[in-house]
């Protein structure tokens, strides 16, 4: 334990130095208007940090679920603006059914539960793939997607390449692209095409998506908590620092609590991840708990930060309208939350203690 | 900076399945159809059968050293065996104090004659303690403490009040902490811990109802009651530094977040299993709530045995637990529309009630939520 504790306090030392070089104001602003931070992308793919879980033998790092636990934290953290966790899935997905990874910024589809496309045979040999997916990460940056699509004989995943769809731009709060891609009869190869395997299918990616977007916000939690306790340390009023007024004191104690415990549930995600333990009840937990201490630490974060944290040039709104974003994005709260509640409303009382022990039958 | 506060993952060590299924069967042998109102008292519930029959299986004590009737098991062992004893609303109040924080008080700072007289029958489940604290103007503010007491011959002479003092009726022992020197520019010092014999001529317990109106807080009232010496606990003087130690552990145990489980239970129960969205969607987040907290007091109980002291963290555990605990009731009545009463038939009104009635101490006890938050604020460097 303690031996790996060192190793990721490594990761995150070299992790914070990437970011912290690689992700400025000006990269920020660019990828808002619309170019993609190539350097920042070419840095993490350099550092191998881009396909922490897939073996090395399949061009990955070949790492744990804490490595991708800490890389897709300080890529929150430092709002950096790239599919990192969108690729690390793509890679799990392509791994899994034994496709060929791309190199490059990678992207999936569908990312909501409600949308489906469907693989066909086409007449001339090869497939065709129909259908239309909206708020799709990066979707016209992306070297390549990892798509999920139902045939006739079964749920496939299918690596497509750009081209040959219609895209219509869309983005999230925070500036970062959420496209909408439409497949008419898009032409597949048979190579591009293998079977999900067992317990890979839309639930499973959804499910997955949420656990990284939590982890991102437990990111962005921790640093707009930094940003804020520093700020009520240096902006002073009535002659003293605001961190010195007690109003001020316990609001931040309170944005820390929520900081802490989105932490802890992202923490524990990762674990089941790392353990195969139960990642739909633990995942579905995190994703409703960080969501719930985005809100608030977001809130107390512009409360504390006052007008100067309103304005565009503060550099707070880069953390905190990805809060905003995604909290919403592959399930918000109340989504998990139902879930969650009819499972345990479906075990019924005397399993829910059982159920949150992990020592149910 | 933003892990400011430390949350390491534990894994629980492999006894701790067979423990648990054990303290189940106990569970289910000793309570049986446990009514819920019953359950909702928590760990306020007194019996001294129950606590005998915990020692009896080596429950109470457990991470004391053998030579004084301890049992040396871990303390995250001891943890699953008091998150089940909770969960189930186990009426553990007989022994709670003795073998939360006096038995530990005197491991860390009680003299061998003290050690080898008390703890073992603390661990038998026959001896039981109070916490001596607060008084009337004393209450956050420990340092204001005035009970006074002054060397006489053999020993120490008492005069002043306590009060909230939790089972002092039912209890044999208090842990007094009183003023013996000048309080100094810290405030912090003249404190000094003691161990008073509850049947002392010129003690006076006199009892305080509760909102339940139930009597389980008294006022203890000192006229020259006399301590022999070698009921000083540590060091004359030491007292602060005694006291502060002690809450740390205080703050992050299961009990404070499970205080409300009764109503928690019953809320499933009522909702049926396929309850409508609105009640889904609330149970889900109790849930997300309940698990997160769990493994936050569970991680700071595996720093605890590490040996690192998280104060910091277990103040942080206990806002958001009591805060839970206080929201469960609140959302348990928004969900099922029902009219609180004390010891009605139906087990989720009187559950409810029992916890509606008592949540206002959730962020009191063990520390108010405006000092945790200020522990917090510390932590963050702001004072």
């Amino acid at each position: 334990m303690s031996e790996m504790s060192e190793n990721h306090d490594l990761l995150r030392h070299s992790l914070d130095r990437l970011f912290t070089q690689q992700v400025n104001r000006p990269v920020l602003e660019a990828a808002e208007a619309g170019t993609f931070p190539t350097a920042l992308w070419s840095a993490l793919e350099e550092a191998g940090l881009t396909l922490p879980m897939v073996p090395a033998e399949q061009g990955g790092a070949g790492g744990t679920a804490f490595d991708a636990l800490a890389i897709v934290r300080a890529a929150g953290s430092h709002a950096a603006p790239v599919p990192l966790p969108e690729t690390m899935l793509a890679g799990w997905l392509l791994w899994a059914c034994g496709l060929k990874i791309p190199a490059g910024p990678l992207s999936i589809a569908p990312v909501r539960p409600e949308e489906n496309l469907t693989l066909s045979a086409n007449a001339g040999g090869g497939f065709r793939l129909d259908g239309r997916v909206t708020r799709i990460p990066w979707g016209r940056d992306a070297r390549a997607l990892a798509v999920l699509a139902t045939a006739p004989d079964g749920l496939k995943v299918v690596l497509v390449e750009p081209g040959g769809f219609a895209l219509t731009p869309a983005r999230n709060l925070a500036g970062e692209p959420r496209d909408t891609l439409t497949f008419t009869g898009l032409a597949v190869k048979p190579g591009q095409v293998a079977p999900a395997p067992a317990g890979v299918d839309g639930a499973a990616l959804h499910l997955r998506g949420a656990v990284m977007r939590s982890a991102q916000m437990a990111g962005a939690l921790e640093r707009s908590l930094d940003f804020t306790v520093r700020y009520a340390g240096e902006r002073s009023q009535f002659g003293r620092p605001i961190g010195r007024f007690q109003a001020v004191q316990q609001q931040l104690a309170i944005f820390a609590g929520q900081t802490a415990a989105a932490g802890r549930a992202v923490d524990a995600a990762f674990e089941a991840l790392a353990a195969g333990g139960d990642i739909a009840f633990v995942g579905a937990i995190a994703k409703a708990r960080v969501g719930e201490a985005a809100g608030q630490g977001a809130a107390i974060a512009h409360q504390v930060h006052g007008a100067m944290g309103f304005t565009r040039e503060h550099a707070l709104h880069y953390g905190t309208r990805r809060l905003w974003s995604w909290r919403d994005e592959f399930g918000a709260e109340s989504y998990w939350q139902e879930a969650l509640g009819r499972r345990i409303a479906a075990a019924g009382a005397e399993a829910f203690w059982p159920l949150l022990t992990g020592t149910a039958d | 900076m933003g892990q400011a506060f430390r949350f390491d993952p534990v894994d629980l060590p492999p006894e701790a399945a067979g423990l648990r299924a054990d303290v189940r069967a106990f569970l289910r042998e000793q309570l049986g159809e446990y009514p819920a109102g019953r359950r909702a008292h928590s760990w306020s519930g007194f019996s001294p059968e129950f606590s005998q029959a915990m020692g009896r299986r080596g429950w109470i004590a457990m991470i004391w050293p053998k030579r004084y009737g301890g049992h040396e098991r871990s303390a995250l062992e001891r943890y699953v065996m008091l998150e089940e004893m909770l969960a189930a609303g186990a009426p553990v109040g007989a022994h709670w104090v003795a073998d939360r924080q006096s038995g530990p008080l005197l491991l860390r700072f009680g003299t061998e004659e003290q050690k080898a007289f008390f703890l073992p029958k603390i661990a038998a489940g026959d001896c039981y303690f109070c916490i001596g604290m607060s008084e009337p103007d004393s209450g956050s503010d420990l340092a204001a403490a005035r009970t006074r007491a002054v060397r006489v011959e053999g020993g120490w002479r008492v005069n002043g009040t306590k009060i909230w003092t939790s089972n002092a009726h039912h209890a044999h022992y208090m842990i007094l902490l009183a003023r013996t020197g000048e309080a100094g520019d810290d405030r912090h010092g003249g404190l000094s811990q003691f161990i008073v014999d509850l049947k002392t001529p010129g003690l006076q317990i006199r009892p305080i109802l509760d909102l339940a109106g139930e009597h389980h807080f008294n006022e203890v009232v000192f006229e020259d009651v006399f301590v022999p010496e070698t009921r000083l606990v540590g060091t004359e003087g030491g007292g602060w530094q005694q006291v502060t130690s002690e809450l740390a552990f205080e703050r992050s145990g299961p009990e404070r977040i499970l205080s409300a489980f009764a109503v928690l239970v019953e809320l499933v129960r009522a909702a049926g299993p396929a309850p409508d969205q609105r009640v889904a969607v609330a149970l889900g987040r109790l849930t997300a709530h309940i698990a997160t907290l769990r493994r936050m007091s569970l991680s700071v109980a595996g720093m605890l045995q590490a040996g690192i002291l998280p104060d910091k963290e277990a103040a942080v555990v206990k806002d958001l637990g009591t805060l839970f605990e206080q929201e469960v009731p609140e959302i348990a009545r928004s969900l099922i529309a029902c009219e609180p009463e004390l010891g009605s038939d139906e087990a989720f009104v009187a559950a409810l009630s029992r916890t509606m009635l008592y949540a206002p101490s959730f962020s009191i006890r063990g520390g108010t939520r405006e000092i945790l938050r200020g522990i917090i604020a510390r932590g963050l460097g702001l004072r």
